[in-house]
Formats: structure tokens, C-alpha cells, sequence
């Protein structure tokens, strides 16, 4: 299935950019909601950015992004801008949703980012609604629908791959498998060994990769998005992958083996992406290190950004509900 | 109302004209649902026959039996900029999708802070009658009136049938369109092309000074015969259809009890915690001291519903039961 198109080193050298931005941000939302200036759910993305980044630098701002509640490294990958996405985990009128969606509701039309569902599985039939519009406007767009393993076994799932592919939609199904489903181990809950063997029933193509491994990442999204723009319908991907933090600030990850945790982290895919490019003459590590203290000033003046704006007007109850104002 | 009295049509043929009508008037108006093209019969009750063979697969598309996936997809267009009308067929299986329904349409607006809408109609069909027992008839209105940002219609006559898909079709809003099965052959003028009803807006059907009947989908039509025939022995009854159940019209229903002072309330959907308990507390809020009798509800009992031909016929409040409850406001 895999072409031999491999990602040059500009390519690798965004896709480090992209990861850094997700990990500053994603330190510093950590930071704010343990010190009590945000309270919300949050569901770290850490450990899987390599998915997002290389994913997204196949795709434009035209195309469409679905995405979960751990979707924080989806979003930054696309390129929803930090002061607005930080002023919308904040609660904040500036925020991409007028402070009105939340950390688990991200929208930014803008960068195609169109769905952040809280709902596990209810992305997929959606994605597919963007894909159908796409092919019958033949509009180029292809559409990306992330989520974890965990959604493979809800019904959603295979109602859209069989839709996708009887309907030939340029979608891409993007399965980060972190292998835990909230609390649940992949073998308790999951009957295949390989989700992507999931998509021989849909007469799709399933291409199992490393998710962290940004060339094998890179190229299996490359072809699927040049297969769905090629009018040759959709694909499943499994990214193998792992989280960092649990499913949700604050798990104690009992329910995990130590072992598994420490030696996850221990191959922390982004550290050895940033060898990499030192290793291959992308970058120096004084450039590097330049790329990450400013994403991380970046970061700080997003917070400020947010921290510094007001809450929304309590008449915004009463706004977007419908079209028209609800009246008082 | 513009109308061609000339001509009469049924609900069914009035909605195969809205649909007929709006994807000609605008390409980004599509169909889909299960058995919707016509290779597989163009819908349960033939409501898009023809559709596909005028305007193409591409836009009248039959759906594999996926609930979710059709309503996703729905929504998904709609997102896109799309206009898609998606036929769920029985209004049981919106269960089926109501995670889509609940979680996505009605709330997608809001939760984007205004930046993405999902102009979708859901038609459905619901209404007893028919012995098909407890999982083929419901109406489910009240679920959908109490979702914060869906739309929720039910026309009785070919003219409203028309007139609120049309509009529900052009709404930038998710509309859920109620098609009873109890009105689908009931006849009258055919509207004109494009004739749309206004969403939210009530229609006095008749003019009275006793007592306001307040109803929706067949129990309008049978709250009609119960006036007609309490009209020969001289009590005057106002007959609203509300047409819209969410949002609902609540100057026509407030003006018209505040002028006749006594209220009955009629569904087919079952009583307890149904619509008319939301029209009852509101007319008590307002109008509370200048009721001369108790606001009146009828609503089906409290069960699925039954099979068996008679229990089924007790199941849906009618013309007799809303005459027993006029006579009983009047004292």
C-alpha cells in the first residue's frame, strides 16, 4: 500500500515545529488548570503530536479536520491560532467559540478545524457530511476524522466506514491508537489485534503505522490524502501511539502498568525527531533551541492573551442558540 | 395564502412538491435516506418519488439502514454549506441517532459561538393507527421541543405541509418535520410554488368565542370535526394549529385564551410530560385569573403503543374525547 514518498527534511523540520507547539501548549494548559486559573476537564494529547503534525502538513487550511476532546495537538497542527484557542479553553469572549465551546469543542473554520466532538465515535458520520459535500462540489477539500481506539467499537465507526466507502468520500479515518479506551486495556475491550484490519470489511484500504515515527506517519497520510484527492475514495489509518498523562488530568493510571508508562515516555518520539534533524544537518541545536523558546514565549503571550480578556456577556445564553436571539 | 383553488392535492403530493420545488430553486439542496431514490421506490410513503430521476443519484441518495451515519452526514453537509434533507424513516429510529441529533445539530450552532450552522431537515414519519404496534408509531416531539436549537414542525393540511418544508428547507436552523401518518391523504388547495408558512407561527383555523382548542398534526383536524359539531348546538370554538411546536406560538395561543378563557390541549403524543403540559403551565402563568375553568389536556395515555385494533383506537384521542373535554371546560 505505502508509496516510497518519504518526507524531505523541510517537511520533517515542520513537523518538529508543529510537535513543539503542541507540547509548549500543552505543558503550559497543564500548568494553568493544576494551578486553579482554568477549570475544566482536560485531556492531554501528549505522547501523540507526531500523528497530528504529520498528518497536517499534508492537508491546507481548505481541508477539514474532525477531532475528539483529546484534540488539543489536532488543533495546533491545523493551525487554529494559540490566543484564540487558549481564550476558548479559558472560557473567554475572545476565544475561537466566544468562550461558549470549551476544551472539548474547538471550532475554527478558518483553518478547516470544523468538529472537536466530547462525544467518543460521533465524528466519523460527520466527516463523512463534509466528504459528500466536497465530492459533490468537487471542491479538492479531503477530510480528516480523528479519534482513539476506543471508538472502533461503537457502531458510528461502522456505519460511516461502510457509507465512506460505498459512497467512495475523500475521507481519511485517522485511528490514534494510544491503546486505552478511557481506563480500559486495548485487549480487554477489542477483538482485533490490528483496528486496521477493521477496514477489509469496508473495502477500504487499513494501513496499521508508528505513529510516532514521523516518516512512516508522514507517508501513509500522504497517500491516503492523495488517494481521497484523487476521487479514489477513503482510508483507514491506524497510528499506533501512546498518552503521557492518562485519559484525563488527574488520573492516577492505576489501572496501567508502570512499566508500559515509563518506557512510553522513555521513547518519547519528539526528543529523538529533534536528534534526528541535528543528526541528519536539517537544524543545529542552537536553532532548536531558538524554535522552542520562542514557541514557548508564544505560549505565555497566548495565556496572558487569555487571561487578560473579559468573560462572554451573560446575553450570549441567549445568542446561537438559534439563528435568531432566543428572547429573555 | 396564496393558493390555486383550483387544484387539490394530499400532504404527500404537497411535500413531493416542496422538495420537487426547493431542489430545483437551489443545487445545494440534497436527499438522502433509506429507499429515498427511486430505483428503490422513492420512500417508505413515496413522499421523493421522482426526485432522484430529476435531479440525480449525486443529490437524492438511497443511504444504507445507518441511522447515525445519515444524520452525520447530514450534518456534516449542512456544515459545508449544504442544504440536505434527510428522511429517518419512523420516528422511533431517531433514536436510533439521537446522539446526532442531540449532541450535534441542536447544539453546534451554540458551542461555535455562532461561526458554523446545520441548515438539515428531519423528516419523519409518526402516528398510530396503523397496527404496527409499539415501535413504528411514536411521536417524540417533546424530546425534540426540549432540546435547546432544534425546530420542531407537524403540519395537518397539503398547504402547511408545503409551506413548512419549504421554509424548514431555507432555515439556517435543524428542523425536525413531523410527518403523521393519520394526514398524510388529507386533501386541499394545492399552494403555489414557493409558498413558504413562517416557522414559529400558529394558524387559527377557526374562529370562536367559547373556548380554544389548541392541537397539532391529526388532532387538529379532529379538533375541527369536534367543533363543527358542538357549532350546531350553538358553542363557539377556536381551533388553533399551532404548526410549529418549537418554537411555538405563544402570542396566538396567549391572545386567543385571554379572549375565550378556557383552554383544552390535544396530542397524540402520550399526556404525561408531553407538549401540552408546557402550553397548560404557560397559559396558567400568564393568564392564571382570568380562567374560567381548569386548562384541559388530552394526550394518549400513558403506554406504548398497543396492537390490538381496539386498545390501539383507545390510544388516540379523537374527535369524541376532544368534544368530552370542551363540554367539560364549559361546565
Amino acid at each position: 500500500m505505502l508509496t516510497n514518498d518519504r518526507p524531505d527534511g523541510k517537511t520533517l523540520l515542520e513537523i518538529y515545529r508543529r510537535a513543539a507547539l503542541i507540547i509548549a501548549c500543552d505543558n503550559h494548559v497543564r500548568a494553568v488548570i493544576r494551578a486553579g486559573r482554568i477549570a475544566a476537564p482536560f485531556y492531554s494529547p501528549r505522547g501523540q503530536e507526531i500523528i497530528s503534525a504529520a498528518v497536517s502538513v499534508n492537508l491546507t487550511d481548505q481541508d477539514y479536520v474532525i477531532t475528539i476532546y483529546r484534540g488539543l495537538h489536532d488543533q495546533l497542527a491545523k493551525g487554529v491560532p494559540l490566543k484564540l484557542l487558549f481564550a476558548e479553553l479559558a472560557g473567554r469572549n475572545t476565544g475561537t467559540c466566544k468562550g461558549k465551546g470549551g476544551p472539548m469543542h474547538i471550532t475554527h473554520p478558518e483553518t478547516g478545524v470544523m468538529v472537536t466532538t466530547g462525544v467518543v465515535g460521533s465524528g466519523m458520520p460527520i466527516a463523512n457530511g463534509f466528504a459528500w459535500a466536497s465530492q459533490i462540489k468537487k471542491d479538492g477539500r479531503v477530510t480528516v476524522c480523528n479519534f482513539g481506539d476506543g471508538a472502533s467499537n461503537i457502531g458510528a465507526f461502522h456505519e460511516s466506514l461502510n457509507m465512506a466507502s460505498v459512497w467512495k468520500l475523500p475521507v481519511i479515518f485517522v485511528c490514534q491508537n494510544n491503546l486505552y479506551a478511557e481506563h480500559t486495556a486495548y485487549s480487554i475491550g477489542t477483538s482485533v489485534a490490528r483496528i486496521a484490519d477493521r477496514a477489509a470489511s469496508y473495502s477500504m484500504p487499513g494501513v496499521q503505522v508508528n505513529g510516532n515515527d514521523p516518516s512512516a506517519m508522514w507517508s501513509a497520510a500522504h497517500d491516503a490524502v492523495e488517494r481521497a484527492r484523487r476521487g479514489e475514495g477513503p482510508t483507514l489509518i491506524e497510528a499506533k501511539t501512546f498518552r503521557f498523562n492518562g485519559h484525563n488530568l488527574g488520573d492516577s493510571q492505576e489501572y496501567m502498568p508502570k512499566a508500559e508508562l515509563e518506557a512510553a515516555i522513555a521513547a518519547d518520539p519528539v526528543p529523538r525527531l529533534r536528534q534526528r534533524l541535528i543528526d541528519e544537518g536539517v537544524a543545529t541545536a542552537a536553532q532548536l533551541d531558538a524554535l522552542e523558546t520562542a514557541l514557548k514565549t508564544e505560549v505565555e503571550e497566548a495565556a496572558q492573551f487569555a487571561f487578560d480578556s473579559p468573560f462572554p456577556d451573560l446575553a450570549e445564553i441567549r445568542r446561537d442558540v438559534y439563528e435568531q436571539e432566543v428572547p429573555a | 395564502m396564496s393558493q390555486d383553488k383550483t387544484a387539490e392535492i394530499t400532504v404527500t403530493q404537497a411535500l413531493n412538491r416542496a422538495l420537487d420545488d426547493a431542489m430545483a430553486a437551489d443545487s445545494t439542496v440534497l436527499v438522502l435516506g433509506e429507499d429515498v431514490a427511486d430505483a428503490q421506490g422513492g420512500g417508505v410513503v413515496k413522499i421523493t418519488k421522482g426526485l432522484s430521476t430529476k435531479y440525480g443519484t449525486d443529490r437524492v441518495k438511497s443511504t444504507p439502514i445507518s441511522e447515525q451515519a445519515i444524520i452525520g452526514a447530514a450534518v456534516g453537509a449542512a456544515m459545508a454549506g449544504m442544504r440536505p434533507v434527510a428522511e429517518i424513516m419512523l420516528m422511533n429510529f431517531t433514536a436510533v441517532c439521537a446522539d446526532q441529533i442531540f449532541n450535534h445539530a441542536a447544539k453546534t450552532r451554540f458551542m461555535t459561538g455562532g461561526q458554523t450552522q446545520v441548515p438539515i431537515v428531519i423528516r419523519t414519519l409518526g402516528g398510530a393507527g396503523r397496527g404496527t404496534g409499539g415501535q413504528h408509531g411514536d411521536l417524540l416531539e417533546a424530546w425534540y421541543a426540549h432540546a435547546a436549537g432544534l425546530k420542531v414542525v407537524a403540519p395537518a393540511n397539503p398547504a402547511d405541509a408545503y409551506g413548512l418544508m419549504t421554509s424548514c428547507i431555507f432555515e439556517n436552523d435543524p428542523c425536525i418535520f413531523i410527518e403523521h401518518i393519520g394526514v398524510l391523504g388529507a386533501k386541499g388547495p394545492a399552494p403555489q410554488a414557493g409558498h413558504r408558512v413562517p416557522l414559529g407561527r400558529g394558524a387559527v383555523s377557526q374562529e370562536g368565542r367559547d373556548v380554544t382548542v389548541i392541537s397539532y398534526a391529526r388532532q387538529a383536524n379532529e379538533a375541527l370535526i369536534a367543533a363543527r359539531k358542538l357549532a350546531e348546538e350553538g358553542v363557539s370554538v377556536e381551533v388553533i394549529d399551532l404548526r410549529s411546536i418549537a418554537p411555538l406560538d405563544w402570542d396566538t395561543v396567549l391572545s386567543s385564551v385571554a379572549k375565550t378563557r378556557r383552554a383544552v390541549i390535544v396530542h397524540e403524543a402520550v399526556k404525561p410530560h408531553g407538549v401540552g403540559a408546557e402550553i397548560s403551565a404557560r397559559i396558567n402563568e400568564e393568564l392564571f385569573g382570568q380562567l374560567k375553568a381548569p386548562v384541559q389536556r388530552l394526550g394518549a395515555p400513558y403506554s406504548p403503543i398497543p396492537f390490538s385494533k381496539p386498545l390501539e383506537t383507545a390510544f388516540i384521542p379523537a374527535a369524541p374525547q376532544i368534544e368530552a373535554a370542551i363540554r367539560k371546560v364549559l361546565g
